[in-house]
C-alpha cells in the first residue's frame, strides 16, 4: 500500500492473565498489521512490556496507538521512531553442514556477523545471532545457500535512546 | 462469608435495584445468595432478552443493568445483547457462572470442556468493554467495583464478569473496603481550554453554524447545555439516529435525525453549513453517508469522550477530548465571551425554508399507515414515555415519523440492528421507569424473535405496549429486494404469520386487531391502562417502502423519495 510505514509500539500492560489475548484480538477485529510481538517482565512490580511492530499509513498507526490506549489491562502506549530507538532481535538457525569445508566456512561468517555456535553435532551447527532485522535477514540470506533446516525469531524488541522512559510514575 | 453472597452484597452496595437473568447448574450458589436480597430480579425466558432489558434499563434509567446467565448455553445466549449494548455504548453489566476452576474431583476444571463450559471471556472479549474471571472469591467485592466503574465512566459499556462455581461456594474472609486500582484507565472528562477556546472562535464567527448531536449528549445527560448552546449560536440542531431524543424534536432549531433514512432537511442543511459542532457522535456509516461528500468543505469540530473516535472516521479541524456536558458547558461559558446573541439571519430564514418545504406539516390522519399511525401515536403519549423500537423499516419510521421530546425517551438498536431487542429492552425500561408509559414500535419479524419475553412481563407484572407493523414479510430487506435486486424476493415472505392477538392471549397478555385510526387510538388508550402487556395487531401493507432513503454509497445531499 502506499504511504505504508513500520512503526515500533511499546506497551506497559498489566501482567494479569488475558491480556495478550485482548490485544491480539484488538489487531485481529480492527484489521490492523502485526509483524512481530514480543513480551516479558518488566522491573516495574505487576507490568509487563509488550513490544509491537505493526504497518500501516499514518492514520492507520494512530488508530492503532489510540486503540491500544483503549484497553483497560494497557497501562502506557507509546509510538517509537526508528531513528530514536535502538532495537535488536534474535535468532536461532541449524544449518545442515555435509563436509568440514563448510563447516568452517560458516563459523567464518558466524563471527562476521557477531553471532555464536550454541549447538554442534555431525551434520548440524546451531547458530545464535542478535541484531536488526535487517542485519538477520542478511545472515540468514548467507545461511540459505548452504540450507537452513530449523529457524526461529523472536521478534523485535526496543527501548528509546538516551534518557526518556515508559514507566508509570507511583 | 461465601463468593456468591460476597457477589450480592457487592451489587447491594452499587445500589442495583433490579437484575435480569436465568438461573442454571453454575449459578445456583449466587441465586441462593439473591434469596436474602431485597434485589427485585426479573426471571427472562431466555438469555438474549434478559440482556436486552438490562440495556433497556439502563439507557431508560441512565444507570447500569444487571444480567446474570449461567454457564455455557446461559452466557453464550447473552452474546447478541452484550455487542448490542457494546455497539451503542450502553452500561450492561453481565454476570455470568462458570463450571469450576478446581475442584475436589480435578476432572471438573475450566478447560476441560466440561458440561456446560464456554470460554465466555474469550468469546466476549472484542464485546465488552472489558472482562475478568474472577480467581478467588476475596477479590469479588474489587472487581464489582471496578466492572461498575468501567462500564460507567468515560465512555459507557458492557464489563462482563465470569465466576467459576467453586469460587461462588468459597468461604473466605472477605474485606469489601479495597478501592479501584486501574492504572491503565484514566477517562479523560474535562475537555482541554485551548481546544474550547479555539472551537468558539471558529464558531462565534461562523454564518452557517450548525450541530450534530449523537447517542454521547444522551449518555452524558448533556441536553441543557446542547439546548443552551444551539439557542445561543442560532444554530440548527440535527441528530444521529442514536442521538434522536438529546435534543426536542418539536423546537424550531430542531431538524430531526441525519443519516441514510434520515429527515431530509437535516440531511440538506448538515450538507450545507460552514462550521460543525460533532458532540458525541462516532460518525458512524449508516449517518454520514459517503463519507467523501459528507460535509465537505466545512470547518468540523468534535467533541468526543473516547480519543479513538477523533478522527477515525472523519477528520476533524477542531478536535476536543472530554465529557459532552461539560464540554459544552465550557464552550457555552466561552461563546459568553464573544458574544451575548448571535443572529444569523439568511441562515435561519434558509432553516425555516428548507424545513417548510422538505417536512410539510402532516395531513389530518385518514388512512392507517406507518407514518399517520406514528403522528397519532405521538398525541396519544405523553411527553415522557419511552419508545422503543425493533429493527428494520419500523425502526426507520419511528426515527422518522415519531418526534421524540426528552433525553432517554427513545431507545433503538443504533449500531448493531438487533431485531427482538426492543421488546425486552421495553421491559427493562418500565422495570425501571415503572410510572412511565412503554411502547415498543415493533414489526412482525423482529416481534418474533423475542417474543416469548411475553412470559416473563405477564408473570413479572411488566405491563408494556407492543405495537407490531405486520406487513408478513421481512420489510426493511424486501425493499432492498424491490429497489436493488430487481424485485427478485427471496426469503422474505414470512408466509402465515401468528394471529398476535391470540398469540398474547395464549401468555396471559392482552391483543388487539385494528383497522383504522379510530381503531388503534382506542386500542393505545386501553393499553395505557392495562395492567397487563397489550399488543397491537396492525395490518399494513407489504409494498410500503420507507422513504426518503439515501441509497448505499451516495452522500446525505442525494436523499431519494419524499417524506
Amino acid at each position: 500500500m502506499e504511504n505504508e510505514r513500520t512503526k515500533v509500539i511499546a506497551a506497559l500492560v498489566e501482567n494479569k492473565p488475558g491480556v495478550l489475548h485482548s490485544v491480539a484480538n484488538m489487531f485481529r477485529r480492527r484489521g490492523f498489521n502485526i509483524e512481530s510481538i514480543t513480551v516479558g517482565h518488566t522491573e516495574q512490580k505487576g507490568l509487563a512490556r509488550m513490544t509491537i511492530t505493526v504497518s500501516g499509513d499514518e492514520k492507520t498507526l494512530e488508530q492503532v496507538v489510540k486503540q491500544m490506549n483503549k484497553l483497560i489491562d494497557v497501562v502506557k502506549v507509546s509510538s517509537l521512531e526508528p531513528e530514536n530507538i535502538v532495537s535488536r532481535e534474535l535468532a536461532l538457525v541449524k544449518v545442515s553442514v555435509p563436509d568440514t569445508k563448510t563447516r568452517s566456512d560458516i563459523i567464518n561468517c558466524v563471527e562476521v556477523f557477531r553471532g555464536h555456535v550454541v549447538d554442534v553435532s555431525p551434520e548440524t551447527l546451531t547458530i545464535e545471532i542478535t541484531g536488526t532485522p535487517d542485519k538477520i535477514d542478511a545472515f540468514l540470506n548467507l545461511m540459505k545457500t548452504y540450507g537452513i533446516m530449523e529457524l526461529a525469531r523472536t521478534g523485535l524488541t526496543a527501548l528509546s535512546r538516551g534518557p526518556k522512559s515508559i514507566r508509570i510514575d507511583e | 462469608m461465601s463468593g456468591a453472597k460476597a457477589l450480592i452484597e457487592s451489587l447491594e452496595q452499587q445500589n442495583v435495584k433490579a437484575i435480569f437473568g436465568i438461573l442454571g447448574g453454575a449459578n445456583l450458589p449466587i441465586y441462593d445468595a439473591l434469596c436474602d436480597s431485597k434485589i427485585r430480579h426479573i426471571l427472562s425466558r431466555h438469555e438474549q432478552g434478559a440482556a436486552h432489558a438490562a440495556d433497556g434499563y439502563a439507557r431508560a434509567s441512565g444507570k447500569p443493568g444487571v444480567c446474570f446467565a449461567t454457564s455455557g448455553p446461559g452466557a453464550t445466549n447473552l452474546v447478541t445483547g452484550i455487542a448490542n449494548a457494546h455497539m451503542d455504548s450502553s452500561p450492561v453489566i453481565a454476570i455470568t457462572g462458570q463450571v469450576p476452576s478446581k475442584g475436589v474431583n480435578t476432572s471438573y476444571m475450566i478447560g476441560r470442556d466440561a458440561f456446560q463450559e464456554a470460554d465466555i471471556i474469550g468469546i466476549t472479549t472484542p464485546i465488552t468493554k472489558y472482562n475478568y474471571q474472577i480467581l478467588e472469591a476475596a477479590e469479588i467485592p474489587q472487581t464489582i467495583k471496578t466492572a461498575f466503574y468501567i462500564a460507567t465512566t468515560g465512555r459507557p459499556g458492557p464489563v462482563l464478569i465470569d465466576i467459576p462455581k467453586n469460587i461462588q461456594t468459597e468461604i473466605t474472609e472477605i474485606d469489601f473496603t479495597n478501592g479501584i486500582d486501574l492504572p491503565g484507565y484514566k477517562p479523560q472528562s474535562n475537555p482541554h481550554p485551548l481546544q474550547i477556546k479555539k472551537a468558539a472562535e471558529l464558531l462565534a464567527k461562523a454564518e452557517k453554524p450548525i450541530i450534530l448531536a449523537g447517542g454521547g449528549v444522551i449518555s452524558a445527560n448533556a441536553s441543557p447545555e446542547l439546548m443552551q448552546t444551539a439557542e445561543l449560536l442560532m444554530a440548527p440542531v440535527a441528530t444521529t439516529f442514536m442521538g434522536k431524543s438529546s435534543f426536542p424534536e418539536t423546537h424550531p432549531l430542531s431538524l430531526g435525525s441525519i443519516g441514510m433514512h434520515g429527515n431530509p432537511a437535516a440531511n440538506k442543511l448538515l450538507c450545507e453549513a460552514d462550521v460543525l459542532l460533532a458532540v458525541g457522535t462516532r460518525f458512524a456509516d449508516r449517518s454520514t453517508g459517503n463519507l467523501d461528500s459528507f460535509c465537505a468543505g466545512e470547518k468540523k469540530i468534535q467533541i468526543d469522550i473516547d480519543a479513538a473516535e477523533i478522527g477515525k472516521n472523519v477528520d476533524v479541524d477542531i478536535p476536543i477530548v472530554g465529557d459532552a456536558k461539560k464540554a459544552l458547558k465550557a464552550l457555552h461559558e466561552n461563546l459568553t465571551k464573544h458574544l451575548k446573541t448571535k443572529t444569523n439571519p439568511a441562515w435561519t430564514k434558509r432553516i425555516k425554508e428548507t424545513k417548510q418545504q422538505l417536512n410539510p406539516p402532516a395531513a389530518e390522519a385518514k388512512e392507517l399507515k406507518p407514518k399517520t399511525l406514528l403522528l397519532e401515536l405521538r398525541k396519544l403519549l405523553p411527553e415522557d414515555a419511552i419508545v422503543t423500537t425493533e429493527v428494520g423499516q419500523n425502526q426507520m419510521w419511528a426515527a422518522l415519523y415519531f418526534k421524540a421530546l426528552k433525553p432517554r425517551t427513545f431507545i433503538s438498536s443504533g449500531g448493531l440492528g438487533t431485531m427482538g431487542f426492543g421488546f425486552p429492552a421495553a421491559l427493562g425500561a418500565k422495570v425501571a421507569c415503572p410510572d412511565r408509559p412503554v411502547v415498543d414500535i415493533a414489526g412482525d419479524g423482529s416481534f418474533i424473535m423475542t417474543e416469548q419475553e411475553l412470559a416473563s412481563s405477564v408473570a413479572e407484572n411488566i405491563p408494556v405496549t407492543v405495537i407490531v407493523l405486520n406487513n408478513s414479510v421481512l420489510g426493511m430487506v424486501a425493499q432492498w429486494q424491490r429497489m436493488f435486486y430487481k424485485k427478485r424476493y427471496m426469503a422474505v415472505n414470512l408466509g402465515k404469520i401468528p394471529d398476535f392477538v391470540k398469540l398474547a392471549e395464549a401468555y396471559g397478555a392482552q391483543g388487539f386487531h385494528v383497522g383504522s385510526i379510530a381503531e388503534f387510538s382506542k386500542a393505545v388508550k386501553k393499553a395505557l391502562k392495562s395492567t397487563v402487556t397489550t399488543v397491537i395487531d396492525v395490518p399494513i401493507s407489504s409494498e410500503e417502502d420507507v422513504v426518503p432513503m439515501v441509497p448505499p454509497g451516495c452522500g446525505l445531499n442525494q436523499q431519494v423519495g419524499e417524506y
